[in-house]
């Protein structure tokens, strides 16, 4: 676990690995964009309507893992004390609310053509919007303390208690009457998507995925570069305090 | 997880707050738990046929009811404006009129939730009407195939509302 502690090895590792990260990423974003808007076929109920599918429904699985993602983070912090572990979870919180904003906009795009409205106040619905609250109240109470390490226990213990919503969000369309429908891939009995629209909607998916590791990586690099210079300022002002 | 059971008395710091985590979600999950099983009801977004006649809905009750537009139930009123159809969950089927403009996948054999009230007469009168999709996804071509082979899905094509319960499909 603390092997990789040292922030000098993560941040060779991270070096090292970002590049492939980032062309996956741009490999699997041109070839997804090209078989979800080009080559894949029409919905016999939707038509092209289904191709909002392609955006949407990466961006909600990826809205759920990002929130995991910090939730595992916030756990190994409160309890291992990991110095890594902060930095992470911050620095995973404004890609989450980008992928959660990306799922409520085009869902409401798409609710508008399939469903006839851009929005309900069903389960699902409501418990992804109460997700980005969630998000947007991590990343503020993460500005309201001067100290760090306070920010980040308090950030920490939010970030545990919100992961009660990931469970509601999942199974909202299985517990109650919803709008939405229920889960076509993660279900009992196997996926009810076409194999001929699902490649491409696993393709996207990489591509988020591969989108989310690579600013992952940079956001941490930077914050541990931005805390350096803090310290190395910190330092100069003692320094210059001394001999006066 | 546990390592530092048997001297509990003096657990190491990390164990200490390893613990403290899992109490704290047991505590907030259980809460959770509890707090939407006491919300089952309001939480829900719309009343089936069958809740609509095990929940005692008032004449005037605003409510949504939801489920399949039933086969060959379609049709306009001779006043040219007014759509009538049959809202079914196979079990149990309402009547619903409707003035208005529907969205594009309303159809026979599909789902739907419309907004509304019952009158006197236990017919549904719905101010607004919402399209539900199900969660099947394919081609037009694997569509008809599925059709012409004949083993389209029952939730697709719903008993007629007058047949007793049939082997209920999922019905939302």
């Amino acid at each position: 676990m603390h092997r990789f502690a040292n922030p000098a090895r993560f941040l060779r590792l991270a070096r090292l690995i970002q590049p492939w990260t980032a062309a996956a990423m741009f490999a699997c974003f041109g070839v997804g964009l090209y078989l979800a808007l080009v080559a894949s076929p029409i919905d016999y109920l939707q038509r092209d309507t289904v191709r909002i599918m392609y955006i949407h429904v990466p961006a909600a699985w990826m809205a759920m893992q990002t929130y995991a993602v910090i939730a595992v983070a916030s756990l190994v912090s409160i309890v291992w004390r990991h110095p890594l572990a902060d930095v992470a979870a911050r620095a995973a919180a404004p890609i989450g609310v980008a992928f959660t904003a990306i799922c409520l906009i085009t869902g409401s795009l798409w609710g508008k053509p399939t469903w006839g409205t851009w929005w309900v106040w069903d389960a699902r619905l409501t418990s992804v919007l109460v997700l980005l609250f969630i998000y947007m109240g991590y990343m503020a109470l993460w500005s309201a303390f001067d100290d760090r390490q306070r920010a980040a226990r308090a950030a920490a213990v939010l970030a545990l208690v919100g992961a009660v919503n990931l469970p509601i969000i999942k199974f909202s369309v299985d517990w109650w009457n919803t709008l939405h429908q229920p889960a076509s891939i993660l279900r009992r009995g196997g996926p009810t998507i076409d194999p001929s629209m699902l490649k491409p909607l696993a393709v996207m998916g990489l591509a988020y995925l591969f989108f989310f590791i690579t600013v992952l990586l940079m956001r941490m690099r930077a914050d541990l570069a931005a805390q350096r210079l803090e310290a190395a300022a910190e330092r100069r002002v003692m320094a210059q305090e001394v001999p006066a | 997880m546990m390592p530092g059971q048997k001297n509990s008395g003096n657990l190491k710091p990390k164990h200490q707050r390893l613990v403290l985590v899992g109490l704290a979600a047991l505590a907030i999950g259980g809460a959770a738990a509890l707090g939407f099983s006491a919300l089952q009801d309001t939480m829900t977004y719309f009343y089936s046929p069958s809740d609509v006649q095990t929940k005692g809905v008032e004449p005037g009750q605003s409510i949504r009811l939801g489920g399949l537009v039933a086969a060959n139930s379609v049709q306009r009123l001779p006043d040219g404006l007014t759509l009538a159809f049959t809202v079914t969950d196979t079990a149990n089927a309402v009547d619903v009129r409707y003035k208005g403009l529907v969205p594009d996948l309303f159809k026979e054999g599909s789902g739907v939730i419309a907004e509304g009230r019952f009158g006197p007469d236990r017919v549904f009168v719905a101010d607004s009407l919402l399209a539900k999709h199900d969660e099947n996804y394919m081609p037009p071509e694997v569509a008809d195939s599925i059709k012409r082979a004949g083993e389209w899905k029952p939730a697709a094509t719903p008993a007629q509302p007058a047949l007793p319960a049939t082997p209920a499909s999922r019905s939302n």
